[in-house]
């Protein structure tokens, strides 16, 4: 009786913490397996089954032909479309957020457009749109997709930082002599930096991973998505796990170094 | 500095106005504001007054009309050409900068390199010398508010601009920061003009004052003066409590009018009126309810001959310490104030009592009755004893 009030008592106390870790367990499950099957030692072509463990994999990354290939151009163009995306929709984020012009009502909702058509069915018209243009596929065809897809995202990310920063920060500035391009600089870029860095981030991650519109649009060059794809058919190695694993632990790496610079920085104020 | 004939640092706006759309800001407005002298714009919001700043400091174009720095017409110059600093009514800290950067901001981008001593100096003289690498959100809203003077001061402006500077304080905070940036003012000497609300702020730092209204200087003094002498409705009851009693000219008597109001004659001294004396002219009688004694109709025989008289009942009484505040209702004014100093009391001023409310004539202002008579009232918030009267 008195252990059973107070296992339900302790469990209460534990509940959102329970939660917590179930959640975040759910999270990780995933890559957990990503990384586990990237020791693995499969017999057959097919890495879905346990056999032992090995590092061969980790040994020759590129052992496979044509999966570093396909790595490579797929950071190319991940990075090329943040670039280009993070550019275009900051400074349209500007634009809607600041100035009153025609149609920014109309330009406002249309920005939201790609976000909510049917990947498949753009991907489809976009095709059909290169052809007709004559566009040869390729890079150049992939790139201008991933730029269009990814500038929703940056404008959503940009413009809600724009539209909470105060504008009496910028007229503060201004009152003490700095000029337009000193108080952009000086004051607009670093506060709305943590938007713009979201967006840039979120463009980075969507490219990269991007599977549908790129297949329709890259006519013979295979990104790295494409090549998981159809190695998948055939059969997948373990360097797939590996590739996997290391993108997931650059990114653990950057977001630790992220908040080891943080921590940094409230002890000096301290 | 002489300042009354070195003219060379004034502010000067000479038909100054601003319109967004059919909706007039500023009325064309001309305004000397004297080199070193500490200035404010008065108002209830949305009366111009931040727009009129705003103009000065050149964050506002200004539709019509020029503003000089001295000599200089600055109008078309953008705001960080000008000599002239803002301190903003949300002090607009920079965030992502820390207090010592903060200060530095204007001299950095004036292309001064050795910045340290000068903010160091400065950071001294507004006390947050040990606050210099902390972030703006981590200081307390008053410390923040004396950042925000530092970074503005240290520029050397020839003119600083203070919008609602201590708006966002608490009462005890606020008046510690008066006597702050009245220090300040009177040691640096630069011209501070100042815009604010509050009346008692207004008054208890500036030189001098600019009631504004609606877009219009409404009557601009020092504070002494604006107070004795409200030359409008709207000065007399926004700037503390006026008693404005309808009264007819009758007869004049020396330097004094003589004017009928109800069964009482009152007498008002011909200088203080600004309304026209003639025989039958309306005139606003006006008397601070601080001016008046009261005295319980069984004794008025005992006042002394020559004051003015007006007999009521009390209707409300507060009592708040240093005073009373009575209400009297009188046939020639409903809800006439009295604030009576608590010195002797007599028990017999209750609610009911029949009373004589009696003052030195000399104290009595006349203005123009063809004005609205509760003009600035609802602006000042009415006070408590009045509000009381009226539920």
């Amino acid at each position: 009786m008195s252990f059973a009030t107070s296992f339900v008592r302790r469990l209460r106390r534990h509940l959102v913490v329970l939660a917590g870790l179930l959640t975040l367990g759910y999270l990780l499950l995933p890559n957990v397996i990503v990384t586990v099957f990237s020791f693995n030692d499969p017999k057959g072509r097919f890495n879905y089954e346990w056999q032992g463990f090995s590092a061969d994999a980790w040994r020759d990354p590129c052992g496979v032909s044509g999966l570093c290939d396909s790595l490579a151009v797929s950071l190319q163009i991940a990075a090329w479309a943040t670039l280009g995306a993070t550019v275009l929709g900051t400074m349209t984020a500007f634009a809607l957020a600041r100035y009153r012009f025609r149609a920014r009502g109309a330009v406002n909702s249309l920005i939201f457009l790609p976000m909510a058509m049917p990947e498949a069915v753009m991907a489809a018209s976009l095709l059909t749109l290169f052809l007709n243009l004559g566009a040869e596929l390729g890079f150049w065809t992939i790139l201008i997709a991933h730029i269009m897809f990814c500038l929703s995202f940056v404008v959503v990310a940009v413009k809600a930082r724009v539209l909470s920063m105060d504008p009496r920060l910028e007229e503060a500035a201004r009152d003490l002599y700095a000029g337009p391009l000193q108080t952009f600089r000086r004051v607009t870029l670093p506060i709305t930096a943590p938007g713009i860095a979201a967006g840039a981030l979120l463009a980075f991650a969507l490219s990269f991973d991007d599977f549908i519109i790129t297949n329709f649009t890259a006519g013979s060059t295979v990104t790295f998505p494409m090549f998981v794809w159809g190695s998948a058919q055939r059969g997948t190695p373990v360097q797939i796990n590996v590739v996997g694993t290391a993108m997931f632990a650059v990114a653990v790496l950057f977001v630790l170094a992220g908040t080891a610079v943080a921590n940094r920085r409230r002890k000096q104020q301290a | 500095m002489d300042t009354t004939t070195d003219r060379s640092g004034d502010v000067r706006l000479t038909g100054i106005s601003r319109t967004y759309g059919s909706f007039t800001a500023v009325h064309p407005l001309d305004l000397t504001v004297p080199q070193g002298s500490f200035f404010a714009l008065l108002g209830a919001s949305g009366c111009g007054k931040t727009t009129t700043l705003r103009m000065i400091a050149g964050l506002e174009e200004p539709t019509a009309g020029t503003v000089r720095l001295g000599d200089r017409d600055v109008t078309a110059l953008p705001p960080h050409k000008r000599p002239v600093n803002t301190v903003f009514q949300s002090y607009a800290l920079f965030p992502h900068l820390d207090i010592f950067e903060n200060v530095a901001f204007g001299l950095r981008r004036r292309g001064i390199k050795s910045v340290k001593k000068q903010v160091e100096e400065m950071l001294e003289l507004v006390q947050l010398g040990e606050q210099a690498r902390k972030k703006p959100h981590q200081l307390s809203g008053g410390q923040q508010q004396r950042v925000a003077v530092a970074r503005a001061l240290i520029n050397h402006p020839q003119v600083l601009l203070l919008d609602e500077p201590l708006g966002a304080l608490d009462l005890k905070l606020r008046r510690q920061m008066q006597l702050e940036l009245k220090r300040i003012q009177t040691e640096v000497g630069i011209t501070f003009i100042h815009v604010t609300h509050d009346q008692e702020e207004a008054m208890t730092m500036a030189d001098t004052v600019a009631v504004m209204n609606a877009g219009r200087v409404e009557q601009l003094g020092p504070p002494a003066d604006l107070y004795e002498n409200p030359r409008t409705t709207f000065v007399a009851n926004f700037l503390g409590t006026s008693n404005l009693i309808e009264a007819e000219a009758d007869a004049t008597s020396g330097d004094d009018v003589l004017l009928k109001a109800g069964a009482c004659t009152l007498a008002l001294p011909r200088a203080r009126c600004s309304a026209p004396t003639a025989a039958g002219g309306r005139v606003l009688v006006g008397i601070r309810p601080e001016k008046i004694s009261l005295t319980h109709a069984d004794e008025s025989a005992g006042i002394p001959a020559g004051r003015n008289r007006v007999t009521g009942r009390i209707a409300a009484t507060s009592y708040i310490g240093v005073s009373t505040q009575y209400v009297v209702d009188s046939p020639v004014c409903p809800a006439f104030q009295v604030y009576a100093q608590n010195i002797d009391r007599d028990p017999r001023l209750v609610p009911g009592a029949e009373v004589v409310a009696h003052w030195n004539p000399a104290h009595t202002f006349g203005l123009d009755a063809a004005q609205d008579i509760g003009a600035g009232v609802a602006e000042a918030g009415v006070p408590q004893a009045a509000e009381e009267a009226l539920a």
